[in-house]
């Protein structure tokens, strides 16, 4: 689809709703088209990082940067595709693999112990030492009964994640 | 503070102790209730919450919300009705329009030459209070004119300000003829950003008259000087009534944004008014960020009329035990409910840099806290 016209066409629709696998109706992906529209303000075509920062809930949010890294020059095909895991509709196993992209920064597939505390870093900030950090997930990863040098793989998370509910969704205001 | 892209972070000034965020955003979005009990790995891994946040922000946030236009349902769409609005458009443009045009021409040529008329100054030099009372008439009644320059249809309710000393005017701020529509039945005086073109000539020769405050939002250390001349202003008993609009900035009239507390801790009295369009005539919302200020009154002198309400309350003191910032709070919801406005927590200055990160840390240190007391529990 086109970044200089404003308008989606049908087709346009149908294929983001292909691609984010049937998450989202096609009214909510045009709300969500509108939304894209309003923070691409430059009309690049993607949303850069600046225009994320310009929202101030996002901004203050601890796992911000993070997520820009994600973020970082998608179309809306692709903006969609990353929104799916907030949809009500999504798997529970979808919503575990984004949270595990979240966590495995570089791509490999695999989790480790560094790899959560930098979570854990983003997420308390000065307010826990480093040591206290490292022991506290030192010892519930020993209570879990796992060793400090394991690696963890998606399926690994699903196990851990996967028992009770897990609530991750958004509502996207349809008008 | 390090500083991102073109952006700056907000200064420790524009920071202060602000209500509870989590009680503005909608309940879904909120960190869940405390956990209890013994701390596990799924805890410390679940990041569902912070990435929802984060989500919800992505797909609606309340601080965009605050600035967005929302274009007027089209009703034309019919054979009966378009022919109609066709008309009405050939009424609006070829006969209103040039009309209105006229008298803003009239206006404006009368303003530039009053205010270079200084023998005025020199003749009733003697006669202070008697030229002041001139000018303010003058200014009033020129202000009369620009609001008749775009049909303005402006209904005042609650007792005229009084000139008296020790009291300031706020308002909620939509656009820059706010200032005119109040302007009109009082000549405040009036702290205003200077603008570029001919507004900023409008400004510099005109509003002099009326007593001028200048700042400048982009630079850091113009916050003390401007406190300064505000409380020099006030305590003048010859100047006129001060109007602020402490938003600091336009906002779409559907919200209030936090108020600045420059005004609230000047001591002395303040007066809220209450401003709210009709936007069933025009949306008189400037988005500055979009248009100029030409545009958005050609906007207005093309449309109808420019309906309104304004409100003057009840003088507000500050209370005993009470710090600026909740006294500005308490007049922002005064003036919020009586226009219908919704409360947002958030600075009208995120529109030009950053938040403060101690709101980001805020929400570190409540998880900080949770898990430290968690493990506490287990011991």
């Amino acid at each position: 689809m086109g970044n200089t016209s404003s308008m989606l066409t049908q087709y346009d629709i149908e294929e983001v709703q292909q691609h984010c696998n049937y998450t989202f109706t096609q009214q909510e992906i045009v709300s969500l088209y509108e939304r894209f529209c309003q923070l691409d303000r430059n009309s690049s075509g993607f949303i850069t990082a600046d225009e994320f920062l310009s929202l101030p809930e996002f901004a203050v949010n601890p796992l911000s940067l993070r997520l820009l890294r994600l973020l970082d020059g998608l179309n809306f095909k692709e903006f969609v595709a990353f929104l799916s895991a907030f949809s009500p509709r999504a798997t529970l196993q979808h919503k575990i693999e984004f949270i595990f992209k979240v966590y495995d920064t570089d791509c490999n597939g695999k989790v480790s112990f560094n790899d959560m505390l930098d979570v854990l870093r983003d997420l308390t900030g000065q307010f826990i030492s480093e040591h206290q950090r490292e022991q506290v997930l030192a010892h519930v990863l020993e209570e879990a009964g796992y060793k400090k040098d394991s690696l963890f793989v998606l399926a690994d998370f699903m196990k851990i994640l996967g028992n009770s509910g897990l609530k991750m969704e958004v509502e996207v205001p349809v008008d | 503070m390090s500083t991102t892209g073109k952006l700056k972070s907000s200064s420790s000034e524009l920071d202060f102790d602000r209500p509870n965020i989590e009680d503005y955003l909608p309940s879904g979005s909120t960190i869940q209730q405390e956990p209890h009990g013994k701390l596990c790995l799924r805890d410390l891994l679940n990041i569902s919450p912070t990435l929802s946040e984060a989500a919800g922000a992505i797909v609606d946030d309340s601080f965009t919300r605050c600035f967005k236009s929302n274009p007027p349902e089209p009703w034309n769409w019919n054979v009966y009705l378009f022919p109609l609005w066709c008309f009405g458009v050939l009424v609006r443009y070829l006969i209103l329009f040039p009309a209105r045009y006229r008298v803003l021409v009239l206006t404006i040529g009368w303003m530039i030459f009053l205010s270079s008329f200084i023998p005025v100054h020199f003749l009733l030099k003697g006669h202070d209070k008697l030229r002041r009372k001139i000018e303010r008439s003058l200014v009033e009644m020129m202000c009369s004119f620009f609001v008749a320059s775009w049909t303005g249809v402006v209904k005042y309710h609650g007792p005229r300000p009084s000139i008296r000393p020790k009291q300031v005017f706020v308002a909620n701020h939509t656009s820059m003829i706010d200032f005119i529509i109040l302007e009109q039945m009082t000549a405040f005086a009036v702290i205003m950003q200077k603008h570029p073109g001919w507004v900023g000539l409008l400004q510099s020769t005109i509003l002099e008259s009326v007593g001028c405050i200048w700042f400048n939002r982009s630079e850091a250390k113009d916050r003390e000087i401007v406190a300064k001349k505000l409380r020099e202003h006030v305590l003048g008993t010859d100047n006129n009534p001060l109007l602020i609009f402490p938003e600091g900035t336009c906002v779409n009239n559907h919200y209030t944004v936090m108020f600045k507390k420059g005004s609230f801790e000047l001591g002395c009295t303040v007066c809220p008014v209450a401003i709210k369009y009709n936007k069933i005539f025009v949306d008189a919302f400037w988005n500055s960020r979009k248009q100029s200020f030409s545009k958005h009154l050609l906007r207005l002198m093309t449309s109808w009329a420019v309906v309104c309400d304004v409100w003057y309350l009840e003088p507000q003191n500050q209370k005993p035990g009470e710090t600026a910032i909740e006294f500005a709070e308490r007049v922002r919801d005064i003036i919020s409910v009586r226009a219908g406005l919704k409360k947002v927590p958030w600075d009208g200055y995120l529109k030009y840099s950053h938040p403060s990160p101690k709101l980001k840390q805020g929400k570190q240190q409540n998880f900080a806290d949770s898990v430290l007391r968690r493990l506490e529990e287990e011991k």
